[in-house]
């Protein structure tokens, strides 16, 4: 993502997308068994919606923390390439992660931020997104070069196939519905992490 | 942000073991025996020359944190692919972590603690000593196993236990080393 000119440059110019869609749309570009932490919520619920692989990891609670497990997954298994879906409002819980994955540069990371504005799991109450805090350009300035705006379905998924074939880190904003998930991930710790290290080659 | 900075009250540093101990470096020999990988902080005084070992050793990634519950994930993370980690933090860190050790019950990851004790033993500093004199009791209250150790010759066996415990029964642990290890600090000197 050097060339972000075509990119919209703020929240405000993005489309708003459907939320399970976009979600589908980066499940259907992954072959090659890429790792995906699911933030709490929706995120995750989408992410088990759009069918299950043994690379995801569904987070249950700890709210904010999808970025720092996905810089541990990647820093430990560098040749996979490793994707956070974070919700605005957990993002927005901790901003300094940003500048934690900018200080380390993992090349094989990849956080998408799905920002609706609000915290959808609990009512839809406003976050600080939906009154103008724009998480991309924090990214930016958090010293994360290479975050962008996706302007639509398309422009997303050609920022996610830079993001499976460039070196990284790389930040995907995306505006996105409060659509109900279709469905809900089952709440089994024990199952979703060793599942997920099964899945990533470290358990047999 | 723990406060393991300069004191603008008198211009000292806060506690780091004097140069002729030797546990800092024979925890550092510990680290590498436990193949630890990743090296996860929020950096204090007691701590210091730990993390210059670790930094200048090329099979060691250290993550300095903005927030230590940023930690507690980070080492999920490096469990789940495969690297063992630890985390390096002053006490009042620990604090910030209360919450987020649900991580690691739940899912049952290792979850090694070594925490620098302020507010125990000689503290200067008032707000230090709410979360030095709690530290214990809420790591225990969020099922974390804790030992202690207030004489050099403690810290190396008690974190080796502890890292063991961690990585052996899958939970999180703790060691504590008391301000008395890093000397209480002393004023006028």
């Amino acid at each position: 993502m050097s060339a972000i000119q075509n990119q919209p440059v703020s929240r405000d110019q993005a489309k708003v997308m459907r939320r399970a869609d976009l979600t589908r749309r980066l499940v259907a570009r992954l072959k090659h068994e890429e790792a995906v932490i699911g933030g709490i919520g929706f995120s995750n619920f989408d992410l088990f919606g759009a069918g299950h692989r043994a690379q995801n990891f569904y987070m249950l609670g700890s709210m904010g923390l999808a970025v720092p497990i996905a810089l541990g997954v990647a820093l430990a298994q560098k040749q996979r390439r490793v994707f956070a879906l974070e919700g605005d409002g957990s993002l927005l819980m901790q901003l300094g992660a940003l500048g934690t994955v900018a200080t380390q540069r993992p090349t094989n990371l990849c956080i998408v931020v799905l920002d609706n504005g609000a915290y959808q799991i609990t009512g839809g109450q406003m976050a600080a997104s939906g009154a103008g805090t724009d998480l991309i350009a924090i990214a930016r300035a958090s010293g994360l070069a290479q975050s962008a705006w996706a302007a639509d379905e398309t422009a997303f998924e050609e920022m996610v196939d830079r993001a499976l074939t460039e070196d990284g880190p790389f930040v995907i904003g995306c505006r996105i519905d409060n659509a109900r998930p279709e469905k809900q991930t089952p709440r089994d710790p024990s199952r979703i992490r060793d599942d997920f290290m099964r899945g990533l080659g470290v358990k047999k | 942000m723990s406060d393991g900075r300069a004191d603008p009250q008198d211009g000292q540093m806060d506690a780091a073991p004097a140069a002729s101990a030797e546990w800092p470096d024979q925890l550092f020999a510990l680290l590498k025996s436990h193949d630890i990988r990743q090296v996860a902080l929020v950096p204090d005084a007691g701590h210091s020359r730990l993390i210059r070992r670790c930094e200048a050793d090329q099979a060691m990634r250290v993550i300095s944190l903005t927030t230590e519950e940023e930690g507690i994930a980070l080492l999920t993370g490096a469990w789940m692919g495969g690297q063992k980690g630890v985390l390096l933090m002053q006490s009042s860190g620990v604090g910030n972590c209360i919450n987020m050790l649900s991580l690691a019950i739940i899912h049952r990851t290792p979850m090694p603690m070594l925490v620098t004790m302020r507010g125990d033993f000689g503290e200067f500093n008032p707000a230090q000593v709410p979360m030095g004199n709690a530290t214990q009791t809420v790591l225990e209250a969020m099922g974390t196993l804790v030992k202690r150790a207030d004489r050099p010759e403690d810290v190396v066996p008690t974190a080796d236990a502890t890292i063991r415990l961690a990585f052996n029964t899958f939970r999180p642990t703790a060691t504590l080393i008391g301000q008395r290890v890093l000397g209480a600090k002393t004023f006028g000197k």
